[in-house]
């Protein structure tokens, strides 16, 4: 980590963004800076309607921000690209194709190049074992249940080998006990794979648990990150283990009483 | 007044039994409905359906007997059974089997909306992809949307200086609207969600149209094209009344000059039963290409 570029592999400076909307101008975000190393799993947290995801967005390539700069790999982010591969927050697989070819769709875009198509095959088919789905990867979407479609959506994202990758509340829409699976599953690739990793959620025990540093961001309009958590935890986290640690409970603690009593929540203070 | 309190016992007793028995009848006259019920619901709709066409007829049949010249119900059916023993001879371009007449005009109707699909299209994927092209094209489609196909007939016979091209001409037109519009409304209305995956993963143009814009587009265009074949079997009875040749609108026209007025009538049953045809077959396709 001596590089500079790896210690600052992700730079977003200055940020700032503002919708044009009815009523005018809609500031949504405003003065965002943050550096993410190689390697570092970040999450974004904050209450519904804060920017989490407009954030992740704009690091996305989807949006320009209407002030700043975001640079990563030591290049400005000038649009979305496969190597910042995004896991959407409602799986957005095409309906049409199977989970294997939903997954093919993102390895041949990246690899066709320099690849043969039995290479693509065996990438694709590796990435649906990496999420434990080698014995569902030819039904399609509509036949496999929520958690399921979620993994092939993280597998089309981890197999275009991208160099950041972006999670929108990849978890929100699962049952507790799926989404436990899937974060324990997810801390695993990371780990085997080093990956960088943005992640934008509302659960705190998923924010504590997965990241390095957490990124706690005060209401909106005008959202702007409050305070940068960093959770010194060893890994590989045990869920059952963190559950007595005392360190753990503090992390826990300080994000609660960030988003409960410093920035309180917005649609129950104006209820 | 004396009442003997024996007498009394056995009264309510009896107005016990009767009571019970009462029940036990109303529960068995409700469990005979039910299991009838359950027969006849399946079946219903056929049920209904049947009497309303035999009240059609006998709505029909009482016309004639005010009005003489519409044929009775049998009369019609026995001159249709008739046309139908030989559908298919062929005495010259003027007297053919009413087999011709149907196919002429079946064939006209998939020229002319073959070649509205090969345009109307693409030209709808271009309209919903391409904002500026939509807003350069959407003020003439709503200028001659509305416009009867018919009114196009003179200029397709100025066009090709023959009748037959220019009733395929008018179905043409009148296919192509339902076509362009519907097919643009559903590249537009493509959900964001697809249209990100195809940003982030940075496909091709080529990649963007097989994979994500065509099969979400699908179901929009097949209800364009259902629309359109409906428009354009209601299209062709009238254009072929102007222009003549074989065909069964023309047929329908000849028979008013013969004052056959039974054949008119089973023109307009054949017409209705081919165009509920088209329609279903356009709906069975549809189900075909729907996902989830």
């Amino acid at each position: 980590m001596s590089n500079p570029q790896n210690s600052r592999y992700l730079l977003i400076e200055d940020v700032q963004q503002v919708f044009k909307t009815k009523k005018g101008p809609f500031v949504a975000l405003k003065d965002i800076n943050l550096s993410v190393k190689k390697g570092e799993f970040i999450t974004l947290i904050g209450h519904s309607g804060c920017g989490k995801s407009t954030l992740l967005n704009l690091i996305a390539g989807l949006t320009m921000p209407t002030d700043g700069r975001l640079i990563c790999a030591g290049r400005e982010i000038a649009g979305p690209g496969p190597s910042r591969a995004v896991v959407f927050q409602n799986h957005s697989l095409l309906p049409w194709l199977s989970c294997y070819e939903n997954v093919y769709l993102g390895v041949e875009r990246v690899f066709a190049h320099e690849e043969s198509k039995k290479q693509l095959g065996e990438r694709t088919e590796a990435a649906m074992a990496l999420v434990g789905l080698t014995h569902a990867q030819h039904k399609m979407p509509h036949e496999v249940s929520g958690g399921m479609k979620q993994r092939v959506g993280i597998a089309r994202a981890l197999a275009m080998e991208p160099q950041v990758l972006l999670l929108d509340e990849p978890f929100g829409a699962l049952d507790a006990l799926t989404r436990a699976n899937l974060q324990d599953e997810l801390m695993r690739i990371m780990a085997a794979k080093n990956s960088t990793a943005i992640m934008v959620t509302h659960d705190v025990d998923e924010a504590v648990l997965l990241s390095d540093r957490i990124v706690m961001m005060t209401n909106g309009p005008a959202a702007k990150i409050g305070e940068i958590l960093s959770i010194e935890l060893d890994r590989p986290r045990d869920r059952v283990a963190m559950a007595n640690n005392q360190n753990y409970q503090d992390y826990r603690t300080a994000v609660i009483d960030f988003l409960y009593r410093k920035q309180g929540n917005p649609a129950l203070k104006s209820a | 007044m004396l009442i003997d309190p024996k007498s009394l016992d056995t009264e309510m007793v009896d107005e016990h039994a009767e009571r019970a028995a009462l029940r036990e009848r109303e529960a068995r006259r409700i469990a005979l409905r039910d299991q009838i019920m359950s027969y006849l619901e399946p079946i219903a709709p056929f049920i209904l359906g049947s009497f309303g066409f035999i009240l059609f007829l006998l709505i029909w049949q009482a016309i004639h007997i005010g009005i003489s010249e519409i044929p009775s119900p049998a009369f019609t059916f026995n001159a249709a059974v008739g046309l139908f023993s030989d559908p298919f001879y062929s005495n010259g371009p003027n007297d053919q089997g009413i087999g011709w007449n149907i196919l002429s005009s079946l064939r006209r109707v998939a020229l002319g909306f073959g070649f509205a699909a090969v345009i109307g299209i693409p030209a709808g994927f271009a309209i919903g992809r391409f904002k500026l092209f939509g807003a350069m094209t959407s003020p003439i489609i709503n200028l001659l949307r509305p416009v009867s196909p018919l009114a196009w007939l003179p200029i397709g016979l100025l066009l090709f200086k023959a009748a037959n091209p220019a009733a395929i001409w008018c179905i043409f037109i009148c296919s192509i609207w339902p076509m362009v519009i519907n097919t643009a409304v559903g590249v537009s209305k493509i959900p964001e969600d697809y249209t990100n995956i195809a940003r982030v993963l940075n496909l091709s143009e080529w990649k963007v149209f097989t994979k994500i814009l065509f099969p979400a587009t699908l179901p929009y265009m097949l209800t364009g094209v259902r629309l359109s074949i409906g428009t354009a079997w209601l299209v062709i009875v009238a254009a072929e009344m102007l222009t003549g040749g074989v065909g069964i609108g023309f047929w329908l026209w000849d028979e008013w000059n013969n004052l056959k007025v039974e054949n008119i009538i089973i023109a307009i049953f054949v017409i209705g039963i081919v165009g509920l045809l088209l329609e279903h077959c356009m709906i069975t396709i549809a189900k075909r290409f729907s996902y989830e």
